[in-house]
């Protein structure tokens, strides 16, 4: 049974996450008064790349071929950690959010090389602009992740997530603001970086993948809308509330809530600028800063909630 | 004392033999007076045929331009780039035009790349800076956006940039040389495409180098429609860019709907000839089409509603302060450099030049009804954003009261007869014209018959195409398409 049970929360994230990107797409074009694409839009680009056949660089190695497939790979089995139904994951162990934040890790290590493979001075430009900001965003996450658990008196990302006490403690304040802040920087989305520029020169996470067509160029766009709903899903499991009901409707309302942050996802990316590259330092900074204090109160446990 | 400096008006032709011939150390040492006086070099070229160097300097506070003919020392002449940057990119196209060397120029070599050069397009020289962690990114000629082709090479420290060079010429078409050599009739359709967007701001200039030198005299209310048509153009262009740079930031809304209201724009220069872009307006003598009652009507009804409409949607822009914060931080150019390198138009009037072709040298019906001109003080993105945002609206204001003005004109009575008088020979004539870019110089010298020997072209975007470059060092090279995109100048138009 827990062998399927590892299965869901991929299964899921390979349904729904490029139409939670989808959505996010619409809002976009509803607030600029455009039509836009259809909801679905996200799919028929998969499947047209997918399709496709693929061309390679001669100045690339075998490093940039085998890349999109493990960044795709790695990308999803973070997913596993994650319950999204809202009862055991099948994957719930001590210290599992180490194990799904360097799986993400790690899959973006083969996205920076596989970047710098090609030879090519945006790429190059890209790769290093994605180590500087990771390097800063990943001891912000793990303060993040570690107070949610300290909540929850576990040492388990899942079994924080399924413990309700998260939701209405301090530390989903403490948390959910720096999380979302990093939701928007490692999904490369306005204010950090523009996913809709043509603009080379600007590109975080777009130029990183110029060089790569069809099927790896699929996996990676795969790999992208997978992590932005994982990120997602830890937001909605950290805010939802205590619920009364069965597994369907917690479910249900699991999902309005993804849809609501894609909403804001939507109508921060309308409303704001990029701002400019050297100020994305400051502001994971501030986004360090925030979850730094909600650790020093949980730990020193100053406010009784 | 010997007069050795030519005075003449926009527009104003003069005998080539009115006009001193100075010796190459006099010609030089009068250039660079004229300069540090800190007067724009609008057209500085050499004319093979009698081997002379001629300038023209444009001063904008008496109206007056300057014009200086030297010759040339066996093939050689002294560069004034050391001491006023302004001439380089001159000297650059009279070295590859003429193959007169500019002895002490610092970065000689072609501005363009005619098939028999021996200079290849694409090729170094290029500028180079070395060091362990310094990086050069080369973008284009091929570009990501729909956009023409050009090369930019980055010396870059990370993200810092330490020089941009500029490296254009794909464009060439050799349009001043067909010119030279075609028929009028032909000569029209060319000048319509020297810079697609600025089509009516070039045919004005051509027609008006027409028709000043056959004595040709154009009505008023044509006058009126060719004003109308050329801040029509300026509106459609400025509405479109201001739309562009939203979109660069990431700022969706202004961006979907300039873009919108820029094609209505340029749906009113449609109503009035059946072109977009307003090719086949301006023909020399007039306009080549009637306008009725009918289209001023519909015409003052459809301006009014757009202006409105770009005003909501650029409210929307200045009034988000992240926006602000992103334009105002970069791409500054200010008063000293953009004097020294002589730029022009919006980019300059943000920068703090109050200089304005259709003012300060007034032609066609800006002689009668005068404009005002707009200005900001320190020339970053956001100011010339800003400029251009006023000059929508100056612009407007205006074309509503010429149509006004239009309406209650009697068009019929005052057509003229035309009389084809020939064209004055051996004559040197400038025609300044400000396009939505800029200052738009034509020069043209005629040959014994009355045909044109000589035709010079300078687009606006001859001159600012260096202080793109200049507002870029010690930026981040991620702040590249915005600032880019505030100059917004043309390849075709810099490459002829």
């Amino acid at each position: 049974m827990k062998i399927i049970l590892i299965f869901i929360s991929p299964l899921a994230a390979l349904i729904f996450s490029p139409l939670f990107s989808g959505i996010i797409n619409k809002v976009k074009a509803f607030i600029s008064g455009r039509k836009g694409q259809p909801l679905l839009q996200v799919y028929y680009n998969l499947f047209k790349l997918f399709k496709k056949g693929t061309i390679y660089s001669s100045t690339t190695s075998w490093i940039f071929r085998i890349s999109p497939v493990l960044i795709f790979t790695f990308t999803l089995a973070a997913t596993a950690f994650i319950p999204v139904l809202q009862i055991h994951t099948g994957a719930l162990f001590k210290g599992d959010f180490i194990l799904m934040l360097y799986l993400l890790g790690i899959s973006r290590f083969f996205l920076i090389i596989s970047a710098m493979d090609t030879g090519s001075a945006f790429e190059g430009m890209g790769a290093s602009r994605e180590a500087f900001f990771s390097a800063l965003v990943e001891p912000v996450m793990f303060i993040c992740l570690i107070n949610i658990m300290k909540v929850a008196h576990t040492d388990s990302l899942a079994a924080a997530l399924l413990d309700p006490m998260t939701s209405n403690s301090i530390a989903m304040f403490f948390s959910a603001i720096p999380l979302f802040i990093l939701l928007l920087v490692e999904n490369a989305r306005i204010p950090f970086d523009d996913p809709s520029t043509h603009l080379e020169l600007t590109m975080i996470h777009e130029v990183m993948i110029l060089d790569n067509s069809g099927p790896s160029l699929g996996m990676l766009e795969y790999a992208a809308s997978i992590k932005l709903w994982l990120f997602s899903l830890i937001l909605a499991l950290l805010v939802i509330p205590e619920l009364p009901f069965g597994l369907l409707i917690k479910t249900i309302v699991l999902g309005l809530i993804m849809i609501i942050i894609a909403i804001i996802v939507g109508i921060i990316e309308s409303i704001m600028a990029r701002s400019q590259l050297f100020r994305i330092p400051q502001i994971i900074f501030g986004a360090g800063v925030i979850s730094f204090l909600g650790f020093f109160i949980i730990t020193t446990d100053i406010l009784v909630w | 004392m010997k007069k050795i400096i030519t005075t003449i008006h926009n527009n104003e032709p003069i005998p080539l033999n009115k006009i001193p011939v100075l010796n190459p150390g006099e010609f030089t040492e009068e250039l660079g007076a004229l300069l540090s006086s800190k007067y724009h070099l609008s057209a500085y070229f050499a004319d093979l045929q009698n081997e002379l160097l001629y300038a023209v300097c444009s001063d904008a506070e008496k109206g007056l331009l300057y014009v200086l003919a030297g010759k040339v020392d066996s093939g050689q002449f002294i560069s004034l780039t050391p001491r006023f940057p302004q001439t380089q990119l001159f000297e650059r196209e009279i070295f590859e035009e003429t193959g007169f060397t500019p002895v002490g120029h610092p970065w000689l070599k072609p501005v363009r790349f005619p098939p028999n050069s021996k200079y290849k397009i694409g090729e170094p020289p290029f500028f180079k800076m070395e060091g362990d962690e310094i990086h050069e990114v080369a973008v284009g000629p091929v570009h990501a956006g729909v956009i023409e082709p050009g090369h930019f090479r980055f010396q870059c420290h990370g993200e810092k940039v330490y020089h941009l060079e500029i490296s254009l010429g794909y464009q060439h078409r050799g349009i001043e040389k067909k010119i030279v050599s075609g028929s009028n009739k032909k000569n029209l359709y060319l000048i319509e495409t020297a810079a697609g967007d600025t089509t009516i701001g070039h045919t004005t200039a051509y027609t008006q180098i027409l028709e000043y030198l056959t004595n040709n005299k154009v009505s008023i209310s044509d006058n009126i429609v060719r004003s109308v048509a050329l801040e029509l153009e300026r509106c459609a262009n400025h509405v479109g860019d201001i739309g562009a740079l939203a979109g660069d930031a990431g700022f969706l809304p202004t961006h979907a709907f300039c873009g919108r209201i820029r094609g209505d724009f340029l749906n009113m220069t449609a109503l009035l000839c059946g072109n977009r872009f307003g090719r086949g307006l301006i023909v020399p003598g007039g306009i080549g089409y009637q306008i009725s009652d009918s289209i001023i009507e519909e015409l003052s009804a459809k301006i009014k509603k757009g202006l409105k409409e770009f005003l909501d949607a650029s409210k929307l822009m200045f009034d988000n302060p992240s926006i602000v914060a992103r334009f105002q931080s970069i791409g500054e150019l200010n008063l000293e450099n953009s004097i020294d390198l002589g730029i022009v138009g919006p980019a300059a009037r943000a920068a703090g030049i109050t200089r304005d072709i259709r003012q300060d040298f007034a032609y066609g019906n800006y002689r009668f009804s005068s404009i005002p001109v707009s200005g900001h003080i320190r020339g970053n993105v956001y100011e010339r954003a800003y400029v251009r945002w006023l000059e929508v609206q100056v612009s407007v204001k205006y074309i509503l009261d010429q149509l006004n003005k239009l309406n209650n004109s009697d068009k019929t009575s005052e057509k003229s007869d035309n009389k084809e008088s020939r064209p004055k020979k051996n004559s040197l004539i400038v025609s300044l014209v400000e396009g939505w870019r800029g200052q738009i110089c034509h020069t043209a010298i005629t040959d014994n018959e009355g045909n044109f020997r000589k035709y010079k072209i300078y687009d606006p975007s001859f001159y600012n195409w260096f202080g793109l470059a200049q507002a870029l060092r010690n930026q981040q090279i991620s702040d590249f398409p915005l600032c880019n995109k505030s100059f917004n100048l043309s390849y075709c138009g810099h490459d002829l």
